[in-house]
Formats: C-alpha cells, sequence, structure tokens
C-alpha cells in the first residue's frame, strides 16, 4: 500500500457509520460493529506511525488534483500520533458504551453520531488544507451535537445551550479567519499558505487573522476567557460521551493552534505575550475553578481547563523546549483525561451519585478501583514516574528562562491540581460512607468486564506514556523538530520545491 | 461595490454579535444566522468581486471570476444551514421541557456551582 492509505482512516469510520444505520434497529449488532471497527482503526493507526513503510512525511491529493488547487491530505508524525491517539480513546469508549450507554439512548442514534464523530476527528488531523479543517470541526461539532443532547431530559438540554451556542461562534470566528486569510493569499493549502504568509506587505492584516485564529480555536480549546461553556457542559452526558469530549474534543483546537501557528502563523512578540497571557490565565482560573466543585465530573471539567493552559504556555513560547513539552503533554492528556471521566462514570455506578455529599468509604470497599483511581490521579496531576511529569520538565525548563508568570501559573496550577484531587480522594475514598445508602454492588460479571477494560487499557497506554519517557520523549522532540521548520512540511506537499 | 458590502457585512457581524447577547434563546439563534451570513458575505468580498464574469478559465476567455470563493460560501452556507436546523430544534425542545424562553432562567435551574 502507499500513500491511499491515509484516506483509510476517514473511509473505515465513514463505512462503520453508514452499515451502522443500516442496524437501526439491532442494537446489539451496532455495539458489535462499532468494536471491531474501533479495534481495526487501532491496528491501523499504530501501522501508520510505527510501520517503517510509512515513516517518512506522506502526502495524498483527494481526486488527484494538484496542489495548491487540490486538497491535500497530509501526515507528519504529529498527524499519526494523534491519529493514534484518537484511534486508542475511540477504542476505549467503544468497549465502554457496550454497558455504559443505555438502550434508550443507543436506539436513537448514539453509534452513528459516535463514528461520524471519529471520522471528523480524522479528518481534522489529517488534512492539509485550512478550509477542509473547517469542514471537519463542523462534523465534528454537528456529531457532539446530537451527543451532547442526546436523551433531551432537563439537564442534558441545560448543558446543550451554552455547548451549541458557544461552538456555533468559534465556528463563525474561525470561518472569518479563513475568509480574511484566502482574500490576503489566494491560497487555501496550508503548505501553499505557509509560503505567502510570509510574503505579505500588510502586516497588521495578518495580525488581525492570526487572531480571529487564535479567538476562534481558542474558544473550542476552552482557553480563557471563553472556557465557560465547558463546565457548563461537560458533566451531563453520559461517562462515555463525557470521556470522548473530554480525551478529545478540547485536543483539537490545540492541534488546530500548534498546526496554524507553527506552520502558517509565526507569532511575534505581540501575539507571543497574547498567548503567554491566555495560558497564564488559563491555568490559574481553570486551577481555582476545581477547587470548589462538589461534583465530580465539575472538577474533572475544570481540570481539564487548566491543563489546557499547560499546552498553550508551551506553544506561546515557541521553542524546541517547549513545543516538545506542549506536544508530550498533548500525548499525555489524551488518554489520561478520557480515563478520569471513565472512572468518574465507574464511581457513579458504584454510589448513584456525582455528588462528593453522596459518596464515600470506597477505598475500604474497593481498595482495587481506588488503587487504579490513585494511578490515573496522580498521572493526571504530575507525580514522577508517571506520565504527567515528564511534559512539565520541559515546560519548565523553557518558562524559566523565558517567562516568570508562566513558570509561577504552572507551579501554581499544579499544586492547585493535586490539592483538588487529594479532596476528591477524602470526600470519594476515605471519609466513611454516609449512612442510609447502599452502594451498589451488583454488578453482573459481562457489566464488570467492560466497564474496567477501558478503563485499564487507557491506564495501560498511560503507565507506558510515562514508564517509557525516554521513547515518547523522542516521539516528541521529531514532532517539535518537524513543526518548527515549515520548510520539512511544505518539502511534502511540494516536493519538487516552491509553489505551483 | 466593494464599500457598500463592507458596510453591510459590519451590520450584519454587529446585528449578529448583538442579538447574540440577548436574553431570549430565539434571539440568539437569529444572532448567530445573522453572523453565519455576515460570514459568507465577507468571503465573497475578500475573494475579488467583479461584475458579470462566469467563473471558468477557457481559451478563449480571459476575463474570469475566481470560483473558489463562490465553492467556499456555497459549502459555509450548507453547513450553517444544516446546524441552525439542529439549533432551532434544540431551542423548541429546550422551550417544551425547561418551559421557558429566558437563558438567565436557565442558568437559575441548575442548582450547584
Amino acid at each position: 500500500m502507499n500513500e491511499t492509505i491515509l484516506f483509510l482512516p476517514i473511509l473505515l469510520q465513514l463505512a462503520t457509520a453508514v452499515l451502522i444505520l443500516f442496524f437501526w434497529n439491532h442494537i446489539q449488532s451496532q455495539k458489535l460493529i462499532s468494536i471491531f471497527s474501533n479495534l481495526a482503526t487501532f491496528f491501523l493507526a499504530g501501522l501508520l506511525l510505527f510501520a517503517p513503510a510509512y515513516s517518512e512525511s506522506m502526502f495524498v491529493q483527494a481526486g488527484n488534483w494538484m496542489p495548491p488547487f487540490g486538497i491535500s491530505i497530509v501526515a507528519d508524525t504529529l498527524t499519526k500520533v494523534m491519529v493514534a491517539l484518537t484511534s486508542i480513546v475511540g477504542l476505549a469508549v467503544s468497549v465502554y458504551s457496550y454497558v455504559g450507554i443505555g438502550n434508550s439512548r443507543a436506539r436513537y442514534g448514539f453509534y452513528p453520531s459516535f463514528h461520524f464523530l471519529i471520522m471528523g476527528l480524522m479528518g481534522a488531523f489529517l488534512t492539509g488544507d485550512i478550509f477542509n479543517l473547517y469542514v471537519w470541526f463542523e462534523i465534528v461539532i454537528i456529531s457532539s451535537f446530537v451527543l451532547v443532547s442526546l436523551g433531551a431530559d432537563k439537564e442534558r438540554l441545560q448543558a446543550s445551550i451554552p455547548y451549541v451556542s458557544m461552538n456555533l461562534l468559534a465556528s463563525v470566528i474561525f470561518l472569518t479567519g479563513i475568509g480574511i486569510l484566502y482574500g490576503l493569499t489566494g491560497s487555501l493549502n496550508m503548505a501553499d499558505l505557509s509560503i505567502q504568509v510570509a510574503n505579505i506587505e500588510n502586516r497588521s492584516l495578518v495580525q488581525v487573522c492570526a487572531v480571529f485564529f487564535i479567538v476562534g480555536f481558542g474558544m473550542k480549546s476552552a482557553a480563557f476567557p471563553l472556557y465557560f461553556w465547558l463546565p457548563s457542559s461537560y458533566h451531563t452526558p453520559p461517562s462515555a460521551i463525557a470521556s470522548l469530549f473530554g480525551g478529545l474534543l478540547t485536543k483539537l483546537g490545540i492541534y488546530a493552534l500548534i498546526r496554524v501557528f507553527t506552520l502558517i502563523f509565526i507569532p511575534d512578540f505581540a501575539l507571543s505575550t497574547l498567548l503567554e497571557w491566555i495560558a497564564v490565565l488559563t491555568l490559574f482560573t481553570g486551577a481555582v475553578g476545581a477547587l470548589i466543585q462538589t461534583n465530580l465530573r465539575k472538577m474533572f471539567s475544570y481540570i481539564i481547563v487548566c491543563h489546557i493552559g499547560f499546552m498553550l504556555a508551551g506553544l506561546s513560547l515557541h521553542t524546541n523546549t517547549s513545543l516538545t513539552g506542549t506536544i508530550y503533554y498533548l500525548i499525555h492528556d489524551i488518554p489520561a483525561k478520557a480515563n478520569l471521566f471513565l472512572i468518574a462514570g465507574l464511581i457513579y455506578r458504584l454510589t448513584g451519585s456525582y455528588y462528593y455529599k453522596d459518596m464515600g468509604g470506597l477505598q475500604k470497599s474497593h481498595p482495587l478501583l481506588s488503587f487504579i483511581t490513585a494511578v490515573a490521579l496522580f498521572s493526571v496531576a504530575g507525580i514522577p514516574p508517571l506520565s504527567g511529569f515528564f511534559p512539565k520538565i520541559f515546560l519548565f525548563r523553557s518558562s524559566l528562562y523565558l517567562s516568570d508568570p508562566l513558570t509561577v501559573s504552572m507551579i501554581l496550577a499544579s499544586f492547585l491540581t493535586l490539592f483538588s484531587f487529594a479532596k476528591m480522594w477524602k470526600e470519594v475514598f476515605w471519609k466513611e460512607h454516609p449512612t442510609g445508602k447502599e452502594l451498589n454492588m451488583n454488578f453482573t460479571p459481562s457489566q464488570w468486564i467492560f466497564t474496567m477494560l477501558p478503563i485499564l487499557f487507557l491506564l495501560a497506554i498511560s503507565l507506558f506514556i510515562g514508564l517509557g519517557a525516554e521513547y515518547i520523549t523522542k516521539i516528541a522532540q521529531t514532532i517539535s523538530g518537524e513543526i518548527l521548520d515549515p520548510n520539512i512540511y511544505i518539502d511534502t506537499v511540494f516536493p519538487k520545491g516552491g509553489s505551483f | 461595490m466593494e464599500l457598500l458590502l463592507s458596510i453591510m457585512i459590519g451590520s450584519l457581524y454587529a446585528s449578529g454579535i448583538y442579538m447574540l447577547l440577548r436574553r431570549s434563546m430565539v434571539k440568539m439563534i437569529i444572532g448567530l444566522i445573522l453572523l453565519g451570513n455576515g460570514v459568507n458575505l465577507l468571503i465573497f468580498l475578500l475573494g475579488g468581486v467583479s461584475k458579470g464574469k462566469p467563473p471558468i478559465l477557457s481559451a478563449k476567455l480571459e476575463n474570469f471570476a475566481d470560483p473558489v470563493p463562490q465553492a467556499l460560501i456555497l459549502t459555509a452556507i450548507v453547513i450553517s444551514f444544516g446546524l441552525q436546523a439542529f439549533a432551532i430544534v434544540l431551542v423548541q425542545k429546550v422551550y417544551e421541557v425547561l418551559k421557558t424562553d429566558d437563558l438567565d432562567m436557565i442558568q437559575k435551574l441548575e442548582g450547584d456551582l
């Protein structure tokens, strides 16, 4: 197989979604098709990432129309890593939703929407054309609208209004940026834009365009001050869906920011300072927001916001070390956050509630679950040798020399994350169970298997990212070197050099 | 022509953002619709406004209009149409279940932080 393998992640998910639509009334078949398809995508992504035949950056043109007029599908290492992480979370959520999504939701199109969402994510990571990126973003958000409002009862609808409106606004802002960019350069291909944006004389208009992209993508990746839709909406969907959102959708925004601001716009002093302060405030407000929560999933939502700040910090500093930190953080964060929400779902199944006041005594009754949760929490908080620690080394190493506010806010955010987790641990695991409320102990064996298997799978991936830090650092440094030199990307798309 | 289009786009954006900040959900949706129209017109303007030229490149015809913005606008219209349809049905369902059109009242029903 040659470069056309790059179409396969997208087409496989599309075929699965369409196939599942034919089994609209047979929920059992839908579940099995979903699991097998995600397993196939997982192996495909592993093949793309690790097989020596595909180790170079590849590109393929949709419909064989030549760049810069046709749509390019480009797969450098960052793309391959993101596709692999998406397939991992997709597989975990697929297995979890075997028992995690009740039949009533599954009957109203959970599985087709789920696969359209994964297809949109794969497309967004693989594309090399900025308007195509917009289209894939829209596919992702409309599938997520369906998933967030599935059930149409009071809580889901309350959450869907901020979610829908903020995401639509972000899309409009993003499209404005694309329009201005097209007007300035006449091209939509990212490699071509990279060449042309550097040569435009009207730098202030380029600056304005860059700010549109920062606002649009920042809203999608839940950066300060436009992140309030996230804590308002991520605590309501069923845990399988919440885990999918928490692990992947904000990281799509971060990926887009990294791609646009290393390839197309090179941030000058003003933009870097803007990104730096956005990162500082995101770190601070996210961490402080998590402190006061009494709802488990709301606390996790604020932790998502807080840790977006770490990735923005690395992006704003724009050195090799800091971008290595950002990429490593991205690799660490996706399985870790997805795992957190799956564990929250398990705790809900055991205790019947997401509120701290209804929980307690889980350490005594479920010591193994406590251990697993502890490992997952320590990983997110950044305790060595787990996976959250190593990206922080790179981030701190660059911010100590370049930016004091970032260093201070990163230290504060790490400490407050640990504090919020300690508070959660005390409430959920250590304190005595409130009397009068029974722990739900009657799980069937199949429920245990399908709930624990994805949690353990994501935990294993997370442990590998931590304990195999040498290997992941090499990948992150490769990616960082690739994205800091746009010529590598440009040479992939225009092999003879120069644009059309 | 460009001046007229610029003023038009500016007023669409302004009115769209104004409507987004209203308290009623229906007005918010109308604001999003106006913003969508504004951005479509913006792409049209930035693609180069020309009078009466076909979007075809051929050996005989030297003057042609740029077909790419037309394609972009069509795609954007279709996408925003689909999203707005979903948003309108969602608002209808929210009114049915929560019995209110007032965005402040939705937040009051939440109960915790």
